[in-house]
């Protein structure tokens, strides 16, 4: 018998090894578009099934659906506490703790992603308080601002008022063309928004510290936006300034330590990989990137991972 | 602010606007401006008389150097806010990745 309870869950379950498989998969690395849209709608996916199997499970089976079903207890349970008539049988309990459930998941997700926006919004504001006392402009790196600070800092503030930073120990450090192609690659983060795109695997990031799986996935994720804004860099330049440029800013190290100093082998473990390596090795030697077929199988399948469990909890049955 | 930064002293909104000799700024939007700051929080102020005197709440210095680890902090949960070129690599990686440079081909422009 078809049962959107059994469907739900086993998508709720069966995306986690398929998550943890894709954080180590290699193939996202030859079409990052395309692997992110698919980490995007597999978590959208997630949430809507778990979401979405703890109110099937609730649900009265004989209402339309699951939506129709859930509506259904909650009618009925409103109407026996009305008229006061008999305490709820333990069946009609369980199925209110079921949907109980699903509502506080629901709340948790957008608490979780309300509350990491916020926090975005309020640090960047500081920031650019900050950087409209502090930085001033060069014309070496036209439409950049930037920041009397000896070590090595180039980034972006995204937002409606966007801004590239670049420390002036990062100007003295680059030479003209590897400056050009760090602004290129800010550049392309900040007209693709790709904060939007990292910001709720942010938020789950900040909400699950313990979860190796969620850790994982934002890392992927962020790697992923990091390579496609490269490919737009490495687009508009040649590859090879990107590639200098990243080893010269990613080896600086901090401003206590002169450039190319030796780390000890505990630091190198706890930093983890800053997937700078992985960066470089796709700039300087490209792989093709997916075939036609496999980005229309890829975005099926992404597209199929959203509508079918949002259909199933609306649908009637 | 940068006036307030390079004072010894604390001044009067007539001294700063003293010191913005190369622009020509009228009385009232120096004071506008004072007032702004020192309610962000850049600037402290005490009654002196009819006068407010003004000075800087912290050094330049200081909000570089907040401004810069805010932004060099690798945690992953402030930086969020901000999009970093690249993350800094540890002292093997760094050796490895130079390598593969000069295999890779002819040295860039420096």
């Amino acid at each position: 018998m078809f049962s959107p309870v059994l469907v739900l869950a086993t998508l709720a379950v069966g995306l986690v090894p398929v998550a943890a498989e894709l954080a180590t998969a290699r193939w996202p690395r030859r079409s990052p578009a395309a692997a992110i849209m698919l980490w995007q709608a597999m978590g959208l996916g997630w949430g809507v099934a778990a979401i979405g199997t703890l109110a099937a499970l609730g649900a009265d089976p004989v209402g339309p659906g699951v939506a129709g079903g859930a509506l259904a207890v909650l009618d009925k349970a409103l109407r026996n506490v009305a008229s006061e008539v008999r305490p709820p049988g333990l069946l009609a309990a369980m199925r209110l703790l079921c949907l109980g459930a699903s509502a506080a998941l629901f709340a948790l997700l957008c608490w979780v992603l309300l509350a990491s926006a916020g926090a975005v919004l309020r640090a960047r504001r500081r920031h650019r308080t900050l950087l409209s006392l502090l930085a001033h402009g060069d014309p070496k790196v036209p439409g950049a601002l930037v920041v009397d600070y000896p070590a090595a800092a180039a980034y972006c503030v995204p937002g409606l008022r966007s801004r590239i930073v670049i420390s002036a120990g990062t100007l003295d450090l680059l030479d003209q063309a590897e400056l050009a192609a760090v602004l290129a690659h800010e550049r392309a983060h900040l007209r693709e928004r790709h904060d939007l795109v990292l910001l709720p695997f942010t938020a789950l990031a900040r909400a699950f510290p313990w979860s190796v799986l969620v850790q994982r996935s934002y890392a992927s994720v962020a790697l992923l936006v990091e390579m496609l804004a490269d490919d737009h860099a490495a687009r508009r330049r040649p590859a090879r300034e990107l590639v200098t440029a990243l080893i010269r800013v990613g080896a600086a190290g901090s401003p206590g330590t002169p450039a190319g100093t030796l780390a000890i082998s505990d630091e190198d473990a706890a930093m983890g990989d800053s997937g700078v390596t992985a960066r470089v090795e796709r700039l300087l030697t490209p792989s093709p990137g997916l075939s036609v077929p496999a980005r229309v199988l890829v975005c099926g399948v992404a597209a199929a991972l959203v509508v079918v469990p949002a259909a199933l909890l609306v649908m009637p049955l | 602010m940068d006036v307030l930064w390079e004072s010894q002293t604390q001044l009067t909104v007539r001294q700063v606007g003293g010191k913005l000799t190369d622009r020509d700024l009228a009385h009232t939007t120096v004071m506008t401006v004072l007032d702004r700051l020192a309610k962000k929080g850049f600037a402290r102020r005490e009654r002196d008389g009819r006068a407010w005197l003004y000075r800087a709440a912290a050094s330049r210095e200081a909000y570089v150097t907040e401004l810069m680890l805010f932004a060099l902090d690798q945690a992953g949960d402030r930086s969020a806010a901000l999009a970093s070129f690249a993350r800094r690599v540890s002292g093997s990686e760094a050796r490895v990745l130079r390598r593969a440079l000069e295999i890779g081909g002819e040295p860039a422009g420096s």
